[in-house]
């Protein structure tokens, strides 16, 4: 039996060959197929989109879609919202997380250990639990309605992981040089901002663009918290377009489209930076 | 403005050391004012609101009634013994282990496929980015663009009649035999790249030598996957399979877009069903006991998860 198959070997090998890549095609028409339907569907009129049979290169060509969204400054509204409340978590989370980090890097402190293990445990306490709280405390804090909840809410999601980014990143980088400026008389704040921080500004990017992304992603709260059409970020701005006008699909599509090419554009740049921090945990060895 | 305010006290402590103060003790005070924006935002938006569902949960229908009273454990007995809880947490069962089955089955193969080493490089980058694609999509453009999709007279509908492989336009949505089928659906379609990922990274890690010494005992195919790859994976499969029981136990937002837990309960979640409970029902006493449940069993969990990651250190 083993003679018969290191005779067939070649042949065997180019049947795997045609076999796999069949095997890949399909995966990509799975993976892929849905968003291309998505990209074609947006530069289709309307009226092209339920066509029978469907048309997969659009008959019409159009930029309507694209024109009428970007033209209308309630959805343009969702856009900017959408921008201010992950660029102010980015911000702010990179300000709590570089500093945590250093301290966790840096320093012994007493009670150490037992925050850095609720900073982990942290991660896995359901959304929907805390939401139920939240509500009465975001109206208590006067923040009900304001992107201000989401900002401070989705910090709570943010932190933990810009800390345990940060913390090993920072110790990566030998302590001699922060130790350095405080012999020349700078405290470990001027160690941290002067030294540390431009040292560690790759992994500080990739840990700002994942904030980012959670943020820009995030539904749950965005729908609770707020309630004004002014207010609402583009996850929970698609939705209320599509109860209100379910068969403008195209103008569906194109914001879709342009919903997702600021995460798209930070997948293309950080992709392997995500991975490895997503996976961190996972795959360390 | 929380931030904001803690500012200050973070730069002027280090900057500013007392002078009477033993080395040790500015070092303390110098960490935790590092630690103190962290340490300020958890207090409000973690502690706090762990604390008040947990109240909350005892208590006589909290936020709607003035003075609410303690109840003991009123509010989980009622949830037990209501119907719509109880098909929510099989819902979730189902929902979450075969989310997390297909989730590494998808990512598995697909891993396998672009590790093969049998396409050229470039053929299986391509190949790589495309099946990454479905990471990109926020869930409400995700389950919108199912819903296109999906639609009795959309292009999946289409195409299955086209080949014959089912004959009516299928209503993937409200049918209640096949709503929780599409969820979990889309669910794999829009996870699996995470678990592909981390997976491919695992193979890529594991000794070519390994492979060479079994192919010289004659090991075929099956054999090396379930004696070698499977093996040196494990630690992988099982700490990514444990962080995906934890997110889709709890997952909101692609069943409640897709679906909002209808028809007839059909797709309805823990999660799904705790939003209505507070927000659409305004019983938040019962939507905090709800919430409390969800929140030990992710606890117990995650717990699992850090002693497997110590056990591995």
């Amino acid at each position: 039996m083993t003679l018969q198959v290191s005779q067939n070997v070649p042949r065997r090998r180019l049947l795997l060959r045609i076999g796999l890549l069949l095997g890949l095609t399909a995966g990509a028409l799975f993976a892929g197929g849905p968003a291309l339907w998505m990209l074609i569907n947006s530069f289709k009129p309307n009226t092209e989109i339920f066509a029978y049979p469907p048309t997969f290169i659009p008959e019409t060509f159009t930029l309507d879609a694209y024109v009428k969204i970007l033209t209308d400054p309630g959805k343009v509204r969702f856009f900017i919202n959408s921008y201010v409340v992950a660029g102010g978590v980015v911000l702010l989370t990179l300000f709590a997380g570089i500093m945590a980090g250093f301290a966790l890097s840096r320093f012994d402190f007493p009670f150490k250990r037992s925050l850095n293990a609720v900073i982990i445990s942290i991660q896995a306490v359901p959304p929907i639990t805390l939401l139920i709280p939240y509500f009465g405390l975001v109206v208590w804090l006067r923040l009900y309605d304001t992107l201000w909840a989401l900002v401070f809410t989705y910090m709570v999601a943010t932190i933990p992981y810009a800390i345990l980014m940060m913390t090993g990143y920072f110790n990566t980088i030998p302590r001699e040089l922060d130790e350095a400026v405080e012999i020349d008389g700078g405290g470990s704040f001027r160690a941290l901002w002067q030294v540390l921080v431009p040292v560690a500004r790759p992994g500080i990017v990739s840990v700002g663009a994942y904030t980012f992304m959670v943020a820009w992603n995030e539904y749950l709260f965005a729908l609770t918290l707020t309630q004004n059409r002014a207010n609402r970020t583009v996850p929970v701005g698609i939705q209320l377009l599509m109860g209100e006008h379910s068969f403008e699909w195209s103008e569906m599509m194109a914001m879709s489209v342009l919903g997702s090419i600021p995460v798209l554009i930070l997948f293309l740049l950080f992709q392997r930076q995500f991975v490895s921090g997503m996976t961190a945990g996972a795959v360390k060895s | 403005m929380q931030v904001s305010n803690a500012r200050p006290s973070a730069e002027l402590a280090p900057n500013k050391p007392k002078r009477r103060l033993s080395p040790r003790l500015r070092g303390n005070l110098a960490a935790y004012s590092y630690m103190s924006p962290t340490i300020l935002v958890m207090a409000v938006m973690m502690a706090t609101p762990v604390v008040m569902v947990f109240i909350y949960s005892m208590l006589s229908n909290v936020v709607m009634v003035k003075d609410s009273e303690f109840v003991g454990l009123d509010n989980f007995v009622q949830l037990l013994s209501d119907p719509v809880f109880r098909k929510a947490i099989g819902n979730t069962l189902i929902f979450t282990v075969a989310s997390v089955a297909f989730h590494l089955i998808l990512g598995m193969v697909f891993a396998l496929m672009l590790n093969s080493g049998l396409v050229p490089r470039w053929l299986s980058a391509l190949f790589r980015a495309a099946f990454i694609v479905p990471w990109v999509f926020t869930a409400s453009i995700v389950v919108i663009l199912w819903q296109l999709l999906l639609n009795p007279s959309g292009v999946v509908n289409y195409l299955l009649r086209t080949f014959n492989i089912l004959g009516d336009r299928v209503e993937w949505f409200s049918n209640p035999s096949l709503a929780l089928f599409t969820v979990i659906f889309i669910n794999v379609w829009a996870g699996y790249p995470f678990f592909m990922v981390s997976l491919l990274a695992g193979l890529q890690g594991i000794p070519g030598e390994l492979y060479e010494a079994a192919q010289i005992d004659g090991a075929g195919p099956w054999n090396r996957f379930f004696h070698i790859t499977l093996p040196q994976l494990k630690p992988i499969i099982v700490a990514m399979a444990m962080l995906d029981f934890i997110w889709n136990i709890q997952h909101f937002s692609i069943v409640w877009l897709a679906t909002g837990g209808g028809p007839l309960n059909a797709t309805e979640t823990i999660a799904t069903y705790t939003y209505k409970l507070a927000f659409s029902k305004h019983q938040f006493s019962v939507a905090a006991a709800s919430g409390v449940v969800l929140f030990v069993v992710s606890m117990i969990v995650a717990l699992a998860y850090v002693r497997q990651q110590k056990g591995r250190d």
